[in-house]
C-alpha cells in the first residue's frame, strides 16, 4: 500500500458518535410514530448496528458511492442523508426525495452517489460494482463504492455473482456484512455452514477484514483499512462485523425467537453505550455533556417531525404516473 | 371464524397430515411460522417436514424441483410474491419445461403472497399471475375466497404440474368464513360470484371484492351486474365467460395487475375473437396504473382499481 493509514483520532470518534446518537434518537422517534399509527408500512431499525454503519458512511468521500441497506440509518446520515428527508420518506411527505412513491429504507439520491436500495437482497452489490466499472471507464481514479448487507443476504445469488464479478475486474468495492445473527427469524445455523462468513473472502479472491461490531473504535479502524485497500487498487474488500440486532426485524416483530444466550454474549452489547463509555472513560467529555447532546438531538428530531407532519401528502390527481422518463413513451392505455 | 390466511395454514396442515410426500420449504417458515404465520405451529406438529431455508429463492425453487422429481410434493413459500423473481429462472425454465422435455412431471406448489396492501410499496405489493401464466407449463391460481384458498391449495398439491399459488395479502385477515368446504369447483373452472343480466365483470383475487361492491352500488341505479371470479387464470375458463357475456352482452374485465399483457388483455382478446357476436358494446378493462406500486397510501389507493373506479367504468360500459 502506498499511503500510510492514519489512526482513528479522538475527533473522528466523537464525530462518529454524534451521528450514531442522532441515528438512535431518530429511530426511537420512528418507532414512536409507528406505534402511534402514523407510519404506514414497515419500520426497520438499526439499533445495535450504528457503530458499523456509521463507520462506512463517515469514511467515504464526496464522489464515492454508497448503497446502504436496511439497518444503515447511521451510515446514511454520515454520508449526507438528513433527519428531515428520513422523516419525510417515512411519513410520505410530498416534499421528500421519494415523493411518497417509495418509503422507509428504500430512499436515496443516486445522482449524489447515494443509491436507493430495492428490497431484493443482494441486488445492490452488482449494481455498485457496475457503477465503479463506469467510473473507471470514465477515467475517474481513487473512487470507491461501499454497500452493506446482512448475514441472510450473503445467501443470495446476487451476493455471489456480484462479488465474484467485482473481483474479476478488481473493482474498488467494499461489501460490509453486518452479521447480526439473524435473518428475520432465521438463525445463522440455518443460513450458512462455514465457520465464519469471512471465509468466503478467500473463495472470491477478495480482501478480508473482521470487525467487532460493538466497538466503534474497531469498526472505524477496520473500515478505514478496507476503504484504503480498495482505494489503493486492492480490489474488492469483504468486511464482516459480528454484532446483534437489538430490536425485532421490524417494529411489528416482538423478537421472541432471540436466543437469550446471544443477548448476554460479546455480540449482545449496545455499541452506542460502549462508545459513550469510551468517551467518558477517556475523559474526552463528561456524562453530563453527552446527555446534553442527546437532549439537543431529541429536540431537533421532534421539531423536524412536527414540521414534516404538516407537509402535504402526494396528490394522486397531480401525479404524472410516469415510470418512463421519456414523455412520448408514456401510455396510459387501459389504466384506470 | 376462519380467515383466508388460516385457511391456507389449515390446507398445509391437512396436506402434511394426509400425504407423507408433502414437505414445506421457505424462509422463516419453521418455528417462527412464516412472515405472515401461514405455517404457524406446523414445524412442531410435523418435525423435519417444515424447513427453514436460507435467503436463496433460486435454491429454494431449485431444491423443490429436484425433490419433486424424486417423488416429493414440496410446497414452497416465497416471503412475498415480489421476491419470487429471484427464483424466476428455476420456475420458468426448469419447473415449467420439465414435463414437456422429459415426460416427468414437476409437482411443486409455489405460494406467492401477492398483491397490494396500504404502505407495501414497490417491492411488497406485486401481482405476478400474468407473467407466470405467460410461460407454458405452469398452472396459475388466484383464490379470492376463504373456501377457495383452502380447497385450491389442497388441490394444487395433488396436481402433477407446477402450481403458482397467488394468495392475496389484502384478503389474509379480513376475509372470514364459518367453515371450510369438503368439495369445490375444480381448478380451471370459474365461478359466477353474483348473477346479473346487464353486464359481466370478470375479475380475480382481491378485485373480486371491489367488483362485488361496485355491482352492489350499481344495483341502486337499477343495474344487475354479473360478476365472474376466474379462480384460476391458467387454465382460463373461457366458456364460463362466454356464457355470461351471452347473457349480458357487455364485458368489463378488472385486475389489480399492470395492464400490459395481463389477464384482462387475455380475457378481452379471447372474448373479442371468440365471442364478438355476443357483444353489444366494445369490451372494457381496467387495471392498476402502469407504474410501480406506490408506497404512500393515497397514491396506492389511486393506483389500483377500487369499487368506485370499477363502478364508474361499468356505468360507461352500460351507457354505450
Ligand atoms: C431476495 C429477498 N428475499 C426475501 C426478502 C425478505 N426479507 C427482507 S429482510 C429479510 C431478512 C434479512 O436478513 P439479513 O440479510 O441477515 O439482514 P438483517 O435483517 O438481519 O439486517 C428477508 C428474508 C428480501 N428482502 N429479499
Ligand atoms: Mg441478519
Amino acid at each position: 500500500m502506498s499511503k500510510k493509514i492514519a489512526p482513528v483520532t479522538q475527533s473522528d470518534f466523537i464525530k462518529a458518535y454524534r451521528v450514531m446518537l442522532t441515528s438512535r434518537v431518530l429511530e426511537e422517534k420512528l418507532a414512536g410514530l409507528y406505534r402511534a399509527g402514523m407510519i404506514k408500512g414497515g419500520v426497520f431499525l438499526g439499533r445495535g448496528q450504528e457503530a458499523l454503519s456509521v463507520s462506512v458512511g463517515i469514511q467515504l468521500r464526496r464522489g464515492d458511492i454508497f448503497a446502504p441497506l436496511i439497518r444503515d440509518q447511521a451510515g446514511r446520515l454520515a454520508f449526507g442523508d438528513t433527519v428531515l428527508d428520513t422523516l419525510r420518506t417515512y411519513l410520505g411527505s410530498q416534499l421528500g426525495s421519494m415523493r411518497g412513491r417509495d418509503g422507509n429504507i428504500h430512499r436515496g439520491r443516486p445522482r449524489e452517489g447515494y443509491y436507493a436500495m430495492i428490497s431484493h437482497l443482494g441486488a445492490m452489490i452488482p449494481s455498485v460494482a457496475g457503477a465503479l466499472l463506469a467510473r473507471r471507464l470514465k477515467g475517474e481514479q481513487g473512487v470507491v463504492g461501499a454497500t452493506c448487507i446482512g448475514d441472510g443476504g450473503t445467501s443470495t445469488g446476487a451476493f455471489h455473482e456480484g462479488l465474484n464479478a467485482a473481483a474479476v475486474d478488481k473493482l474498488p468495492l467494499i461489501v460490509v456484512v453486518a452479521n447480526n445473527q439473524y435473518a428475520y427469524s432465521t438463525p445463522n445455523s440455518r443460513q450458512y455452514a462455514c465457520s465464519d462468513l469471512l471465509d468466503k473472502a478467500a473463495g472470491y479472491g477478495v480482501g478480508a477484514h473482521k470487525a467487532d461490531g460493538t466497538s466503534l473504535m474497531d469498526c472505524l479502524q477496520t473500515l478505514r483499512n478496507a476503504i484504503h485497500a480498495a482505494r489503493e487498487g486492492g480490489g474488492p474488500q469483504l468486511v464482516v462485523a459480528d454484532l446483534l440486532r437489538l430490536v425485532g426485524h421490524g417494529e411489528h416483530d416482538d423478537f421472541a425467537y432471540l436466543d437469550p444466550k446471544l443477548k448476554k454474549s460479546a455480540v449482545g452489547s449496545d455499541c452506542l453505550l460502549l462508545a459513550e463509555k469510551h468517551i467518558t472513560d477517556q475523559g474526552w467529555h463528561t456524562a453530563d455533556e453527552v446527555a446534553a447532546w442527546k437532549r439537543e438531538t431529541e429536540s431537533e428530531v421532534n421539531a423536524t417531525a412536527d414540521r414534516v407532519r404538516r407537509e402535504p401528502s402526494p396528490d394522486p390527481s397531480e401525479d404524472d404516473w410516469a415510470a418512463l422518463s421519456r414523455p412520448e413513451y408514456r401510455e396510459q392505455y387501459a389504466a384506470s | 371464524m376462519i380467515t383466508y390466511l388460516e385457511a391456507i395454514r389449515l390446507a398445509q396442515q391437512k396436506a402434511l397430515a394426509t400425504d407423507s410426500r408433502v414437505f414445506l420449504y421457505g424462509q422463516d417458515i419453521g418455528s417462527f411460522g412464516g412472515a405472515f404465520k401461514a405455517t404457524k405451529n406446523l414445524s412442531a406438529e410435523f418435525p423435519g417436514r417444515v424447513l427453514d431455508a436460507p435467503l436463496s429463492e433460486d435454491a429454494i425453487v431449485g431444491m423443490a424441483i429436484g425433490a419433486a422429481i424424486e417423488g416429493a410434493r414440496p410446497i414452497v413459500e416465497m416471503q412475498f410474491a415480489d421476491f419470487s423473481t429471484c427464483g424466476l429462472n428455476q420456475i420458468v425454465n426448469h419447473a415449467a419445461t420439465l414435463f414437456y422435455r422429459t415426460s416427468v412431471p414437476c409437482p411443486i406448489v409455489v405460494r406467492l403472497p401477492s398483491g397490494g396492501t396500504s404502505g407495501g410499496g414497490p417491492f411488497h405489493s406485486q401481482s405476478l399471475e400474468a407473467i407466470y401464466a405467460h410461460w407454458p407449463g405452469l398452472v396459475v391460481v388466484t383464490p379470492a375466497t376463504v373456501e377457495d384458498a383452502y380447497t385450491m391449495l389442497l388441490e394444487a398439491v395433488n396436481i402433477d404440474d407446477p402450481v403458482i399459488f397467488c394468495e392475496h395479502k389484502f384478503l389474509y385477515y379480513h376475509l372470514k368464513a364459518d367453515s371450510l368446504p369438503e368439495t369445490a369447483l375444480p381448478i380451471g373452472k370459474a365461478r359466477i360470484a353474483r348473477a346479473g343480466r346487464d353486464a359481466t365483470i370478470v375479475t380475480h383475487g382481491a378485485m373480486l371484492h371491489e367488483s362485488l361492491a361496485a355491482a352492489q352500488e350499481l344495483l341502486e341505479d337499477g343495474y344487475e351486474i354479473e360478476v365472474v371470479d376466474l379462480r384460476s387464470v391458467k387454465p382460463l375458463d373461457t366458456d364460463t365467460i362466454l356464457a355470461s357475456v351471452a347473457r349480458t352482452g357487455r364485458l368489463l374485465c378488472v385486475s389489480e395487475e399492470w395492464p400490459w399483457g395481463g389477464v384482462t388483455a387475455e380475457v378481452l382478446a379471447r372474448i373479442s375473437t371468440e365471442g364478438f357476436g355476443l357483444l353489444d358494446a366494445a369490451p372494457m378493462r381496467i387495471n392498476a396504473k402502469d407504474t410501480p406500486v406506490p408506497y404512500h397510501p393515497d397514491l396506492w389507493a389511486a393506483h389500483r382499481p377500487t369499487a368506485s373506479t370499477i363502478a364508474a367504468a361499468a356505468r360507461r360500459l352500460l351507457h354505450i
